[in-house]
């Protein structure tokens, strides 16, 4: 019954997002996933920095999705942030950067 | 007096009384989304116990003490927790930093030392009580502190570590515990990522992120100073991303070769210990992360980075070939050979199991669940240098 209505919830607050980018079910799973243990092996799984800088709202003020979409497809150029266009799709970097904007943690 | 207080206060701390067990075919597996260990056993391949409450182990690690009884555990919130693994239960639990990488115990098992991020630096600690023994900025340049990363335990009472954004290695000598010697060596390279020490504590290497090669000092020759090796093995190609930064702690050496993986190129080095020369590379599936030689020398086991990251390669140490992919499934992050290497455990996070292989066969052996597994670390590290 828990898993019913975390899957609701889930569903409901992916609704708009979904909508919006046309990202499935599992793709955002797997993104939510991929942000928390894979983004997290530098930035920390509560986003609070490691040898990549924190990502949490408070250090992201001012910072569009725009821009932070970029930066995730290009990577930063003398840093250890790689270009993560091989991996994910414009539309799938900006779920991810609207994911932490808004505060992202397991 | 002290000394009396002092071991009192730990009875009371960590007084439980547990059923006569050896502790060699234990271990910990991190469950890092968690903050919960999995206290695991080799003997029959099953998981025994949990303890929870270790913070947030996003990049956790863990030294044991000389008895094996005792496992320090490193988490990414600057926690340093000292877990008592027969009786599964935390003994003390510091809070020492803002953020940390990592750590090591001394050669006498009395210290343990920390490294981190934020503030960068390395502190020191009583292994029993984790008092703090000695507090070391990474300072360099114009006052600013570096985040520190690959240390290590040397003989003698040294810890050896890099400095990310500093470019240095430091010695840290704590035969006096009084008075910390430091002994620095700069310009070793553009960011050090990682850092390994060879078994017999003589060599400590780090790779570098920021450029070709590796940094190595040579600990029976300090005045020799940082030498560079390899430093053109990835010269002229492009260099692919590394979504992943690879680990150099498991040192694999065999037959007088060592092998490291490339950053940014889908490669395993292969260096000849007698001159420090490229003695070959061996193209592999991916970003090598992990690469880790059986105890015996006679294979080494690749793990990798995104989007491979759901397989392992063996490579065959006498014809430096592959001679085996698994694929044990999506997320293997680390994996630690039992002690005398016939079998190996495989953390496999994004499916939260761990999963035991015999190393001759590559068949599977057992599956073992644990939450988002990470790091697996078997007792028998106490008693190696550098682990």
């Amino acid at each position: 019954m828990a898993r019913a209505c975390g899957f609701l919830l889930s569903l409901l607050l992916s609704l708009p997002i979904q909508a919006a980018d046309g990202i499935g079910d599992a793709r955002q799973r797997e993104l939510a996933n991929l942000l928390i243990q894979d983004c997290g092996s530098c930035h920390g799984l509560r986003m609070k920095g490691g040898l990549g800088p924190a990502l949490q709202p408070k250090n992201l003020a001012g910072k569009s999705a725009e821009y932070l979409s970029g930066v995730i497809l290009e990577g930063r150029v003398g840093s250890a942030m790689p270009a993560w266009n091989a991996i994910l799709t414009p539309v799938e970097a900006r779920w991810i950067a609207e994911r932490l904007l808004r505060g992202a943690a397991p | 007096m002290n000394r009396i207080l002092a071991a009192l206060a730990m009875l009371l701390l960590c007084e439980a009384a547990v059923a006569a067990r050896g502790t060699g075919d234990l271990g910990v597996v991190i469950e890092r989304s968690s903050g919960s260990l999995r206290i695991v056993e080799t003997s029959g391949n099953t998981g025994i116990a949990r303890v929870e409450g270790l913070g947030d182990l996003s990049h956790a690690s863990v030294v044991y003490s000389r008895d094996e009884r005792f496992a320090y555990v490193f988490g990414r919130d600057g926690g340093l927790t000292r877990v008592d693994i027969l009786a599964a239960e935390i003994c003390q639990r510091r809070l020492q930093a803002g953020n940390s990488i990592g750590g090591a115990i001394s050669q006498d098992g009395r210290l343990v030392a920390v490294s981190n991020y934020e503030p960068g630096g390395v502190r020191v600690f009583d292994a029993e009580t984790l008092d703090l023994v000695a507090d070391i900025p990474a300072t360099h340049g114009d006052g600013r502190r570096s985040k520190v990363v690959g240390l290590v335990d040397a003989p003698g009472q040294r810890f050896v570590f890099s400095l990310w954004d500093a470019g240095e290695i430091w010695v840290l000598d704590m035969s006096d515990r009084e008075h910390p010697g430091i002994t620095k060596f700069r310009d070793v390279g553009r960011n050090p990522y990682d850092a390994l020490i060879t078994g017999d504590g003589r060599y400590y290497i780090a790779g570098l992120f920021g450029e070709d090669g590796l940094a190595m000092l040579d600990l029976w020759n300090p005045g020799l100073g940082v030498r560079r090796i390899l430093p053109d093995y990835g010269k002229g190609a492009r260099k692919l991303p590394v979504y992943k930064m690879p680990h150099l702690e498991g040192w694999a050496v065999a037959g007088g070769l060592a092998f490291v993986p490339a950053v940014g190129s889908h490669e395993v080095l292969v260096i000849d210990m007698q001159d420090w020369t490229l003695a070959g590379r061996i193209p592999v599936l991916g970003q090598p992360v992990f690469v880790m030689a059986r105890p015996d020398g006679r294979q080494v086991w690749v793990n990798f980075a995104l989007p491979d990251n759901d397989s392992i390669q063996v490579i065959d140490t006498q014809t430096l070939a592959v001679v085996r992919r698994l694929r044990p499934g999506k997320g293997v992050l680390h994996m630690e050979f039992e002690p005398r290497g016939e079998q190996v455990w495989l953390s496999v996070r994004d499916e939260n199991r761990v999963e035991v292989y015999d190393t001759s066969s590559f068949e599977r052996l057992a599956t073992i669940p644990a939450i988002n597994p990470s790091g697996i670390f078997f007792t028998v590290r106490a008693h190696r240098t550098g682990l």
